[in-house]
């Protein structure tokens, strides 16, 4: 218990601040949407009235929405689990060097500096059809590159964007894991006349696992809530709905398409969304106590 | 090193150049593009060694007008991205500062209610409540405004939580004897917390910076006026121009332009950045 001071009004001005930003910022804002969630206005914003779930029910019955879901959820997962195995390989290998490390890992993290949407406009102008060095190269190589015609085409530029600004981050955290594995295992596996190879998969990646988990669960979370300017740089959310995330979509139903109820139940879902996923991270974090 | 197997090391080195190599290549070819005129990108690829317009580009864009429908300078949105970033860092740091003072060296009614309070901005990121909070911003007539870009985004639990444990990890002992030498709440704070917690607020400018410098979509919406134009939402704004009319010179060097100062910030201290990254997730 902490020594704490006798004041009984200080602490209140000290927390205004706080309280006032959150409260106009946040909780206003959170109390709208979910009240607009309940009406229809129409596209003037000049009268609505009360539906009651209608909107919901929309949303719920709206083949477009689930495509969405799958959308977000090929696209969370790919931008996981292609950055994270790149950048554990990237470690391990760091990891195994003497010289050199600092720089390495200086060259490899500046990319997480760069907003999204820069990313996004760096890799669209590489894999642009008419003139981009890999599109054509892919085109001289027998395929046939337009991520703004083929759906697929469209994810794959989406997730590259997005996974080269985050390895970065995964690179740092999966180093600080491999070198809190006790060198003395290594060396008794090695003593025991295990390869590199095999000691890798039954003692260090074993010994990983915390750091995955939580690298997984922050990389979904970064998947779905910061790679808002990588889609709308390169894609539009386009063609059609391929590349269309459910953050893309309330921003484009409320600000293009006007759809004010639709977005506001749409944004109640993913706040619901936001909480199971924060007290996901926070349980883990109990655990992670645990394991150190 | 536990062994010594030198075609692993040899492999290792060749695989981290590689690395390096792909992390960089799209930078690379921006600079590449830059150097060339704009007429050079009609003619079906892009060139792939530099060419001769670069000074010229670059003195276009950050002197005279980024071009693409842009007519601001570089240099100028610069400022502006400069002035929201640093708002947005230093209101989140002494906001949340305080804020932790209040919870962790005060006890007062609804302690646990206000922490909750604050926690709960953790699980509403700006991108999922987009819509209302742009129509409460509206209402509060604070579009196109440097105010509009920095006080919606200052609030920051992550912060928060940050400094209370930073703050809890203070012995008691020293609140005690800061007490019986007369020292009240606020020469406490002034003289003994902040040098304490000197290196956690940097390493939290640090992330803080990026996080403001980078900030896309809440600038796209609230500002119409050229004069709070921030560098990188204005990008967005270059793109819209029809596309056969895309001047790739100059959006290739606004866009590195635009990343090479939080970029600057990573390299020039990496310590720090490493260091509030890491903390910041606990």
């Amino acid at each position: 218990m902490t020594v704490t001071f006798p004041q009984k009004g200080l602490p209140w001005l000290l927390l205004l601040p706080q309280l006032l930003v959150t409260a106009i910022f946040f909780l206003w804002p959170a109390e709208q949407a979910l009240e607009q969630a309940f009406y229809q206005e129409d596209a003037f914003g000049l009268s609505r009235e009360f539906i009651g779930l209608e909107n919901f029910i929309d949303l719920f019955t709206d083949p477009l929405y689930y495509q969405s879901m799958l959308t977000t959820l090929v696209f969370s997962f790919s931008v996981a689990i292609v950055g994270m195995s790149l950048a554990l390989f990237l470690a391990v290998m760091a990891d195994r060097v003497i010289r050199g490390k600092l720089a390495y890992q200086t060259l490899l993290i500046w990319p997480y500096a760069v907003a999204p949407v820069l990313a996004g406009v760096l890799w669209w102008i590489l894999f642009d059809p008419s003139m981009g060095p890999i599109a054509l190269w892919l085109k001289s190589a027998g395929v046939d590159w337009n991520h703004y015609l083929d759906g697929n085409q469209a994810m794959i530029l989406v997730v590259i964007a997005s996974t080269w600004k985050q390895i970065s981050y995964n690179f740092l955290f999966f180093l600080a894991g491999l070198q809190a594995v006790p060198r003395s295992l290594i060396e008794a596996a090695a003593i025991d006349g295990a390869s590199p190879f095999k000691r890798f998969w039954t003692i260090v990646f074993p010994l990983l696992s915390p750091t995955t988990f939580f690298l997984l669960v922050v990389n979904l979370v970064y998947a779905f809530f910061e790679t808002f300017g990588v889609i709308d740089a390169t894609t539009k959310g386009g063609p059609g709905q391929s590349t269309t995330t459910l953050v893309y979509k309330v921003f484009d139903d409320g600000f293009v398409g006007l759809d004010l109820g639709g977005s506001a139940a749409q944004s109640v879902v993913l706040m619901a969304i936001v909480g199971l996923m924060t007290v996901i991270q926070f349980r883990f974090i109990e655990r992670k106590v645990q394991y150190s | 090193m536990i062994e010594n197997r030198p075609w692993l090391t040899f492999a290792s080195h060749a695989t981290l150049l590689l690395g390096i190599g792909l992390v960089a290549l799209p930078v690379w070819m921006a600079l590449v593009a830059s150097t060339h005129p704009a007429s050079a990108f009609g003619v079906g690829h892009i060139p792939l060694w530099f060419g001769d317009a670069g000074a010229e580009t670059w003195g276009t864009v950050l002197f005279e007008e980024a071009g693409n429908g842009v007519d601001t300078p570089v240099w100028f949105m610069m400022l502006n991205s400069l002035i929201m970033a640093l708002g947005i860092t230093f209101g989140k740091i002494v906001i949340s500062l305080l804020s932790a003072y209040a919870i962790v060296f005060f006890r007062f009614p609804c302690r646990n209610l206000c922490f909750w309070i604050i926690f709960m901005t953790l699980m509403l990121p700006v991108e999922v409540r987009i819509v209302p909070t742009y129509e409460v911003v509206a209402n509060l007539d604070l579009l196109n405004s440097y105010t509009g870009l920095t006080l919606p985004l200052i609030a920051s639990a992550t912060a928060t939580f940050l400094f209370r444990q930073c703050f809890l990890s203070i012995p008691g002992e020293l609140v005690e004897a800061a007490r019986i030498d007369g020292a009240g709440p606020w020469r406490f704070f002034f003289d003994i917390l902040l040098p304490l917690s000197r290196t956690n607020i940097a390493a939290l400018f640090v992330i803080l910076f990026i996080y403001g410098w980078n900030q896309y979509l809440w600038p796209l919406l609230i500002t119409t006026d050229d004069a709070y134009y921030t560098l990188v939402m204005s990008i967005k704004r270059m793109l819209s121009v029809t596309d056969g009319d895309i001047a790739w010179n100059q959006i290739m060097a606004t866009t590195l332009l635009a990343m090479l100062p939080p970029v600057a910030v990573v390299i020039g201290m990496q310590k720090l950045f490493v260091k509030g990254l890491v903390d910041s997730e606990k």
